[in-house]
């Protein structure tokens, strides 16, 4: 049996070998080539194709699950990527790290189609490293034919009334970060006595939650297994597809605003190539291409024309500017990071 | 067969990256804080690790793992007797039997107890067809305990039934002769001689469940952190490698220790590993 395992052993060595190789010397090669990493299922695959196609670049596509994947492999340095889509304080947070190049706006004429709403934020106050891709808030999906109330605050997720038929997200950011906000705060404080009330909250809550959970969210909302969850805007038009009952609101003491956008990382050698990239994803066809396929909200404002009414007009994908005016968007936490994952911590295993 | 010794370095190459080398990066992370001012030996991630709050983790996580081995052995011991006292040609279905489940991907099998506990899925559907108030036990410590003893039992059966089917039968049979009662023969011949199978299988379905974060979070809701949650929070979320590293090392010593006083039993008798 050893004897077999030194041989499988051996064998998948040598695999490696051959493969990495391959791989060093496939970049090596004449064709360009770019490299995206963008989160899973984000995108019509068919236009990287119509990509290649137009321009005769080789696109390597790849995907990460969160923020914090991405950001631990890029931080490595061992990959050499041309294009992340990171979320909002994840770009602020590489900025500050100088991790990301300036991108040549000269090169991006379809920048001008970009929601002017939407440039100028706090992640990229100057707006020199990003290009927004897709963007969403966050909010309570609730099951009409179980809430009869109206819902427009947070304070409904502590009713007692719906004792085990609440779900929170999995996210210490988003559930502490709403919290906050349902206190008043902001929902970048680093003040240890609002967070410490905000723990105190969710601690009190615990007993009325059924579970915190990520992805699963969708499937338990879809089959009738609670009244309301806390979910994002893109996962709340799916699940709405989907079951219509639910319905979803930003409630009134505002939310978190997020934004995916387009960044080229200091490992990119083909810079000029990425920005390429980038403008193809704001041509308004290629945007509505995309918007259409993940059903999130698209800041280009011509390719949002193209979606049909039902969709653009409905708040949940397309709030307008007074629904989200309580709204902030995420800042990197820095040094109050494990402060955050502490409380998350103290609530969990309570 | 000395000429092909060479054959084995391949092997050892490999767990020396994979298995040595990272063992090594993970005990450097735990005990340096990197910062601006460069790189300093620090034991701070390890005082961390002792605070209330991490610890009531490590207990919580050790007291389910605890609860879910004995429900394995209780369950496991019987089932492994039959097994063994079966004839051959039954004995070989059987044992396909209890492994079968092993050949479907453990998240998949996971999700499917999902399906079978929520609210109106088939079990609660079955309990209140038969007039009974619904169980509603997902996302309860009942579900972690369930998922863990379903997904780990194998782990149980298997090495206790390869003693018990080794067991030479004169023993017993003598034991018989001399007049024993079944439950003598059982307390003082069959248990002593299967203990190695025991306390192999006992470690095997421990340390899974002690480490196990895929349980807690998809049938306990996340409501309760286990230790491997924990590690994966610091390494995904957080960023924390060094709290991350010290947690890690601090479960390496604690598994260490309890294979240990494990290993002491099963070194009195031979035939105790799984297969």
């Amino acid at each position: 049996m050893k004897r077999f395992f030194s041989a499988v052993s051996l064998f998948l060595a040598l695999l490696i070998i051959v493969f990495s190789a391959a791989i060093t010397t496939g970049c090596g090669s004449n064709g360009r080539t770019i490299k995206v990493y963008n989160w899973g299922d984000y995108i019509d695959k068919s236009v990287i194709k119509s990509f290649e196609k137009q321009y005769g670049i080789n696109v390597v596509y790849d995907e990460f699950a969160n923020n914090e994947e991405m950001y631990a492999k890029i931080k490595a340095g061992a990959l050499d990527y041309d294009v992340l889509v990171p979320s909002d304080y994840m770009i602020k947070r590489m900025t500050n790290e100088d991790m990301l190049y300036k991108i040549n706006f000269d090169n991006i004429p379809n920048y001008k189609y970009i929601d002017d709403r939407f440039k100028n934020l706090g992640y990229d106050p100057k707006n020199e490293y990003s290009v927004p891709y897709m963007w969403g808030t966050v909010g309570i999906v609730y099951n009409s034919t179980m809430v009869k109330e109206p819902v427009n605050s947070w304070k409904i997720l502590w009713n007692p009334k719906y004792k085990k038929q609440i779900l929170m997200l999995d996210s210490q950011r988003d559930s502490i970060g709403i919290t906050l906000k349902m206190l008043g705060y902001s929902l970048n404080t680093k003040d240890q006595k609002q967070l410490e009330e905000a723990k105190q909250k969710l601690i009190e809550q615990k007993p009325l939650v059924l579970a915190y959970v990520g992805d699963q969210v969708k499937d338990q909302m879809i089959g009738n297994q609670a009244a309301m969850a806390v979910v994002w805007s893109g996962d709340a038009i799916y699940m709405m597809r989907e079951n219509k009952d639910l319905k979803y609101v930003i409630p009134k003491e505002g939310s978190n605003i997020w934004f995916d956008s387009m960044v080229i990382p200091k490992t990119s050698k083909h810079t000029a190539d990425a920005e390429l990239f980038i403008n193809y994803m704001c041509d308004t066809q290629i945007a509505y291409k995309n918007a259409d396929y993940i059903g999130y909200s698209t800041p280009q404002t011509e390719a949002k024309k193209l979606l049909p009414k039902e969709l653009t007009s409905d708040k949940t994908a397309y709030p307008d500017e007074g629904d989200v005016k309580n709204s902030e968007v995420f800042e990197d936490l820095a040094d109050s990071l494990p402060l955050y994952d502490k409380i998350w911590t103290e609530i969990k295993s309570k | 067969m000395k000429k092909r010794n060479w054959i084995a370095y391949p092997h050892i190459v490999w767990m020396a990256i994979f298995v040595l080398v990272p063992v090594f990066i993970v005990l450097y992370y735990s005990i340096v804080s990197i910062s601006d001012n460069g790189i300093q030996l620090t034991l701070k991630h390890f005082a961390r690790v002792f605070e209330p709050l991490y610890l009531n983790v490590f207990i919580r996580s050790i007291e389910l793992a605890l609860i879910s081995t004995a429900i394995c052995l209780l369950l496991g011991y019987p089932a492994a007797m039959i097994l063994a006292s079966k004839n051959l040609s039954k004995r070989n279905m059987l044992i396909v039997l209890v492994i079968i489940p092993m050949w479907m991907n453990f998240l998949a099998r996971t999700y499917a107890w999902m399906t079978l506990l929520e609210r109106n899925g088939l079990i609660d559907t079955i309990v209140k067809a038969i007039g009974l108030p619904p169980l509603n036990i997902m996302y309860t410590d009942y579900a972690v305990v369930l998922g863990m003893v379903y997904n780990f039992l194998p782990f149980m059966i298997l090495p206790i039934y390869s003693v018990l089917s080794k067991t030479n039968k004169s023993v017993i049979e003598a034991a018989e002769d001399l007049g024993a009662t079944p439950m003598v023969t059982f307390k003082r011949i069959v248990f002593p001689l299967s203990l190695p199978g025991v306390m192999s299988g006992i470690t095997m379905v421990f340390l899974p469940a002690v480490t196990t974060f895929v349980i807690s979070e998809l049938l306990g809701g996340g409501q309760y952190t286990l230790i491997g949650n924990l590690i994966q929070q610091q390494f995904t979320l957080t960023m924390d490698w060094g709290f991350g590293s010290a947690l890690s090392i601090f479960l390496m010593i604690l598994i260490l220790i309890s294979m240990g006083i494990m290993s002491k039993y099963e070194k009195e008798n031979e035939g105790g590993g799984l297969w």
